[in-house]
C-alpha cells in the first residue's frame, strides 16, 4: 500500500477527494476584480485578463506557405506523409479495411473505457511479435505470440493520449522520490531528451510532472551525444525518474542510437543505481526503416530485459506509448495504445482499474472508426502483407528523396566550397525528419528568397521533397549555406 | 537545460526496491464502475425474461441498437469517396463543424453567434467538452471556484470536475415526494452558493431523473444566476431526443444566450445519442463570451489544453455530423429518425402508465409522464430495484432509475406486473437483502 498517499486512498474508498490546485500549476493570470464591474458601463468579460497562448510554430507555417502564390514554393513543415505529387495519402490496405467494415455493418455503441479488446491485444503483438513468419526476426528480440510478458494495455487517443494517460498514472503511482527527513513526496521527474517532440513538456506539465532534459543530440558532430546521455541519466537523473526514449525515428533530428549504444542505455536501467523507468515513445513503427520488426528492436530488448521473469528480474520498468497515425495513416482517426509491463497479470489487472479511473473523467471511451481500421488490417494475414509493403514503400520515397537531396547537394559542392561530409546528416537520419543544422537566418533567408517553408530550428519534413522539387531544393540549400552568397 | 520546475534534488544512490517487487506492485485495483457491473450481470443471466433498463443507449422495439439511416448512407459515401483523407484535423477541429454545431445549439441568428461571441472547440463528445472546460475554468477563473452540480446528476459529473482541479458542491435538485423538480431548493442553493459559481445546468432531459424546469423556471433560475454572477455550464447531450424538436429542447441554452446584457457561459454538446454516434466521440465545447474581442484568447487557451491531452480531435464522426447539418435533405432526414426515437420513448412512458394504472399498481405514477428523456426515476426503493432483479431478471441502478430506451412494447406489461409485486411486496426497507453489490 501506498500508505501515505491520501489519493489513493480516496479512490479505494470510492470517494471524491476535492484536490486543491497543483503547486506546479503556474498562474498565468491576476484574477481581476471584473465581477464587480457595473453592468450599465462597458461589457467587461470575465476572460479579459486571460493570455493568448502562443500560436503554434507549424501552424503559422502552414497558413503562410498557403497564403504564398509563388509557383516553386515548398512546404517542409507537413507532418504527415506526402507522395510524390505532394498529396496525401491513404494507404491500400487501409482503403481495403475500410471497404471490408463497411460491408459488415458494425454498430456504433460505446467501446469499453479501455478501448477495443481486439485492438488492445493487436497492438501489444504489434509491438512485441513478428507481422511476419520469418525466423530471421529473432535477431530483433522479437516475441512469439504465446510468450507475451504480462502487460495492461488500453486503447488511447493516439500518441498524445497514451503518453497524458502514463503521465496521469506515473503522477498517481509510480515510486516517489522520497526524503526520508520529509513527509511530501515529490511525483517523478521524466527525463525528456534535447531536442525532443515540441507537445512533450505539455503533455507532463498538464499532468503535473516535473521536467528536465537529458543531453541527447550533439548539434557539432550530428551524432548522437552517448556519452552525454549515460552520464545525464546515471548522474543527473533523480532516483525513479521516468525517461523518455524516442524508440525509432527521433523528432526532430532522426538521428538514432544504434545497437551497441541501446545496449549501453540498457544496462543504466538494468543496473538499478536509480531505479529508472524507461517510457517509449512508438510514433514510427515500420515507418522509420520500412521494417516494423527493426524499428521495435530497442523497445523489445528493454522489455526483454527489465519484465518479469527477465535476466534482470525487476518488472514494471518499462511503459510503452504507441501511435498509428503515420505508420498506417490514419491521423484523423487517433488511435494509438498506452502498455505497461507489470510482474503478473493480477498486477495488470489492478494497474488497467486505474487507468480507466483516469480515462473515464477525461473523454468516457476512446474513438472507434480507426480501431477497427486497424484490427481489419492486422486480423487478416494478406492485409498484414499489404500493410507491410504500403509502410516500406512509405518509408523507401522518403529514404529515395533523401539520397537525392544529398546526392545534389554534393554536386554542387565543386561550386560550393563545403566540406564533403556536411551533408551526409541527411541519409544518416531516419525517418521523417531531417535536421539540417539550418540556422535561424538561413530558415528565414529560405522563406524569403525562395519560398520554402520549415521551422526555425532546421527541421525539413522530409514528406514534403518530391522528384518535382527536389532539385530547387537542393539549389535552395545550397544557396543559403554557402558563405559565399 | 532544464525545462521544468521542481525538480527533485539528486541525493546520494538511493537503495532500491526489492530485485522482485514489481514498481507498480502496490497498485490497488480500483471499484469497478457499478455500470458496467450491471450489465455483465444482465449478460450473465441466462433467463429468457430478462430486460436490461440500465442501458445508456437507444434501442429500437426489437431490442436492437440503432445506426440512423442518414448516418450509414454517409460512411458508404464517405468510404467510396476516392478524395477522402485521414489527415489531422486542427486542434480545435474543423471550421464547419464548428460553425454548424453551434448553429444547432444556439440557432443560427443566435445574437451571440452574428456578434461573434462563441468559441467553439470540436471535442471528444461530452466528456471530452466537460474535461477541456473545467481545466479552462480551473486555470483561468477565480481560484477556489467551487463547482455546483445537480444532485442527483450524472455519475461522471462528479469525477470530471474534481480531476481537473475543481471542487464539486450539490444543489438540491430532485424532490423525492413528487418525483419532480425541486424548484424552491434549487433556487435556494443557487442563492446561497458563493458569488460567481460555476453552475453545471442539465440542458434537457436530465440524467438520471428526466425532471426538467419548465421555461418559467429557467427563468428564474437565469435571474439567480444573473443576480449571483454564476457561470453557467450547460451539459447538453439530448436535443432532439428529448422532445423531437431541436428548437425546443435547446430553449434554456437559447434563453440564457440571448439575455441581455451578455451573459457569459459554456455549453458541453454530444452527437452520441441524438445522431447515434455514441463510439465516435463527436462533441463541441462553446463558451459564450461577453465580447469578440477575447475569443482569441479563449480559444489559445482551449487549444493548449487539447493539444496536452489529445492533440487533435477524431474526424470519422465529425464528419458524419458535418454532412447531416450542412445539407437541408440530410438534416430533415435526420430530423425524422431523432423523433421517430425520441417518439418511442414517449410512447414507452404511455404504455407504461398505462399499464400500471391498469394493473392497479399503487401509488401515483403520474412522474413517468411528466419525465422526459431517456431516463426515469421510478421511485422504486433499493430494495424494490434487487427484487425485479432477482425475481423477475429485470436490470435497472438501484437508486430506481430505469432506461425508457432499454423497454419494448412487448415488456411494458411484464414491467408494470413486476413493478405491482414489488411495491406490494418489496417494501421501502424489507427486500430480500441478497449477496449482489449496491450499484
Amino acid at each position: 500500500m501506498l500508505g501515505a498517499n491520501k489519493e489513493v486512498m480516496n479512490v479505494l474508498l470510492g470517494k471524491m477527494i476535492s484536490p486543491s490546485l497543483p503547486r506546479h500549476r503556474q498562474r498565468l493570470h491576476r484574477w481581476s476584480t471584473t465581477l464587480a464591474t457595473d453592468a450599465a458601463n462597458k461589457i467587461a468579460s470575465i476572460w479579459s485578463h486571460v493570455p493568448p497562448a502562443p500560436e503554434d510554430a507549424i501552424l503559422g507555417l502552414t497558413l503562410a506557405y498557403e497564403a504564398d502564390s509563388h509557383p516553386l514554393k515548398v512546404n517542409l513543415g507537413v507532418g504527415a506523409y506526402r507522395d510524390d505529387d505532394g498529396a496525401p495519402v491513404v494507404l491500400p490496405s487501409v482503403r481495403e479495411a475500410e471497404r471490408r467494415l463497411l460491408q459488415s455493418r458494425l454498430g456504433m455503441e460505446y467501446l469499453p473505457v479501455a478501448g477495443d479488446a481486439r485492438f488492445r491485444y493487436n497492438a501489444l503483438r504489434m509491438a512485441l511479435c513478428s507481422l511476419d513468419d520469418d525466423s530471421a526476426r529473432e535477431a530483433y528480440g522479437t516475441f512469439h505470440e504465446s510468450q507475451l510478458p504480462p502487460a495492461a494495455t488500453v486503447q488511447t487517443l493516439s500518441g498524445t493520449g497514451a503518453l497524458r494517460l502514463a503521465a496521469e498514472f506515473l503522477r498517481r503511482f509510480a515510486p516517489r522520490t522520497d526524503s526520508a527527513a520529509s513527509t511530501s513526496t515529490s511525483p517523478s521527474v521524466v527525463c525528456l531528451p534535447q531536442p525532443t517532440w515540441s507537445n512533450h513538456p505539455s503533455v507532463f506539465r498538464d499532468a503535473g510532472l516535473p521536467t528536465m532534459s537529458y543531453r541527447y543530440y550533439d548539434g557539432q558532430r550530428r551524432t548522437v551525444d552517448i556519452d552525454g546521455m549515460l552520464h545525464d541519466l546515471v548522474y543527473r537523473a533523480p532516483p525513479h525518474s521516468v525517461v523518455l526514449l524516442h524508440a525509432c525515428a527521433h523528432n526532430p533530428t532522426g538521428t538514432d542510437l544504434n545497437r551497441q549504444q541501446w545496449q549501453r542505455v540498457l544496462e543504466v536501467f538494468a543496473e538499478r543505481r536509480r531505479d529508472l523507468l524507461a517510457l517509449f515513445d512508438m510514433a514510427y513503427q515500420g515507418f522509420a526503416t520500412g521494417d516494423a520488426d527493426r524499428d521495435a528492436a530497442a523497445v523489445r530488448s528493454f522489455v526483454r530485459a527489465l519484465s518479469a521473469g527477465g535476466e534482470h528480474g525487476c518488472a514494471g520498468r518499462v511503459l510503452l506509448a504507441q501511435s498509428f497515425s503515420k505508420n498506417f495513416g490514419v491521423y484523423g482517426h487517433r488511435v494509438g495504445a498506452l502498455t505497461l509491463f507489470t510482474e503478473d497479470d493480477a498486477a495488470a489487472a489492478a494497474v488497467e482499474s486505474q487507468l480507466k479511473l483516469i480515462a473515464r473523467p477525461m473523454y468516457s471511451n476512446p474513438p472507434l472508426h480507426g480501431a477497427r481500421l486497424v484490427n481489419t488490417v492486422l486480423e487478416d494475414a494478406a492485409l498484414t502483407q499489404q500493410w507491410r509493403q504500403d509502410v516500406r514503400q512509405m518509408a523507401d520515397r522518403i529514404r529515395q528523396m533523401r539520397a537525392q537531396l544529398r546526392q545534389l547537394l554534393e554536386a554542387s559542392l565543386p561550386t560550393q566550397n563545403h566540406h564533403p561530409s556536411t551533408w551526409s546528416p541527411i541519409t544518416d537520419q531516419v525517418g521523417m525528419f531531417c535536421y539540417s543544422g539550418l540556422q535561424p537566418e538561413q530558415v528565414d533567408r529560405l522563406r524569403r528568397e525562395f519560398h520554402v517553408y520549415l521551422t526555425r530550428d532546421g527541421r525539413i519534413s522530409m514528406a514534403g521533397v518530391t522528384r518535382a522539387n527536389v532539385a530547387y531544393l537542393a539549389h535552395a540549400l545550397a544557396t543559403v549555406t554557402d558563405p559565399k552568397t | 537545460m532544464d525545462l521544468g520546475n521542481g525538480v527533485a534534488p539528486v541525493g546520494a544512490p538511493v537503495t532500491s526496491t526489492s530485485a522482485t517487487t514489481s514498481v507498480f506492485a502496490s497498485v490497488p485495483e480500483a471499484p469497478q464502475d457499478p455500470i458496467l457491473g450491471l450489465n455483465e450481470l444482465f449478460r450473465e443471466d441466462p433467463s429468457p425474461h430478462k430486460v436490461n433498463l440500465g442501458v445508456g443507449a437507444y434501442r429500437t422495439d426489437e431490442n436492437r441498437p440503432y445506426v440512423l439511416g442518414v448516418v450509414k448512407r454517409i460512411e458508404q459515401e464517405m468510404a467510396a469517396d476516392t478524395a477522402t483523407v485521414h489527415e489531422y484535423l486542427p486542434i480545435e477541429g474543423w471550421p464547419e463543424f464548428r460553425r454548424l454545431s453551434a448553429h444547432l445549439v444556439f440557432g443560427a441568428d443566435a445574437p451571440a453567434l452574428r456578434e461573434e461571441r462563441v468559441v467553439t472547440l470540436q471535442s471528444l463528445s461530452g466528456t471530452g467538452s466537460l474535461r477541456v472546460v473545467a481545466e479552462f475554468l480551473a486555470h483561468f477563473y477565480r481560484p477556489g471556484t467551487v463547482c455546483c452540480i445537480p444532485q442527483p446528476t450524472w455519475g461522471n459529473h462528479k469525477n470530471i470536475f474534481p480531476r481537473a482541479g475543481l471542487p464539486v458542491r450539490e444543489y438540491r435538485y430532485y424532490d423525492d415526494a413528487n418525483r419532480g423538480l425541486d424548484y424552491d431548493g434549487m433556487v435556494e442553493d443557487l442563492e446561497a452558493a458563493p458569488t460567481g459559481s460555476i453552475v453545471v445546468l442539465h440542458a434537457c432531459a436530465h440524467n438520471p431523473t428526466g425532471a426538467d424546469p419548465d421555461m418559467q423556471q429557467w427563468q428564474g433560475v437565469l435571474e439567480v444566476v444573473r443576480r449571483r454572477r454564476h457561470f453557467p455550464l450547460f451539459d447538453c447531450a439530448y436535443q432532439g431526443f428529448a422532445s423531437g424538436s431541436f428548437e425546443r429542447d435547446a430553449a434554456a441554452i437559447r434563453l440564457f444566450a440571448a439575455a441581455t446584457p451578455p451573459l457569459e457561459m459554456a455549453v458541453t454538446q454530444s452527437f452520441a445519442k441524438n445522431m447515434g454516434l455514441y463510439g465516435e466521440r463527436v462533441g463541441a465545447l462553446h463558451v459564450v463570451c461577453a465580447e469578440a474581442a477575447v475569443t482569441r484568447a479563449v480559444m489559445s487557451q482551449l487549444k493548449q489544453v487539447a493539444r496536452a491531452m489529445y492533440s487533435s480531435p477524431p474526424g470519422h464522426g465529425a464528419a458524419i455530423v458535418t454532412r447531416v447539418l450542412r445539407d437541408p435533405a440530410l438534416f430533415a432526414e435526420w430530423e425524422t429518425e431523432v423523433q421517430v426515437m425520441s417518439g418511442r420513448i414517449m410512447r414507452m412512458r404511455r404504455e407504461l402508465h398505462q399499464a400500471l394504472q391498469e394493473n392497479g399498481t399503487p401509488g401515483n405514477w403520474g412522474h413517468v409522464l411528466t419525465q422526459i428523456g431517456m431516463f426515469s426515476f421510478t421511485g422504486l426503493s433499493a430494495s424494490q430495484c434487487l427484487y425485479l432483479r432477482e425475481r423477475y431478471y429485470i436490470y435497472m441502478t438501484s437508486n430506481g432509475r430505469i432506461s425508457m430506451a432499454g423497454l419494448t412494447s412487448d415488456k411494458v406489461r411484464y414491467l408494470a406486473d413486476a413493478m405491482k409485486d414489488a411495491v406490494l411486496h418489496a417494501g421501502k426497507d424489507g427486500g430480500s437483502g441478497g449477496m449482489a453489490p449496491k450499484i
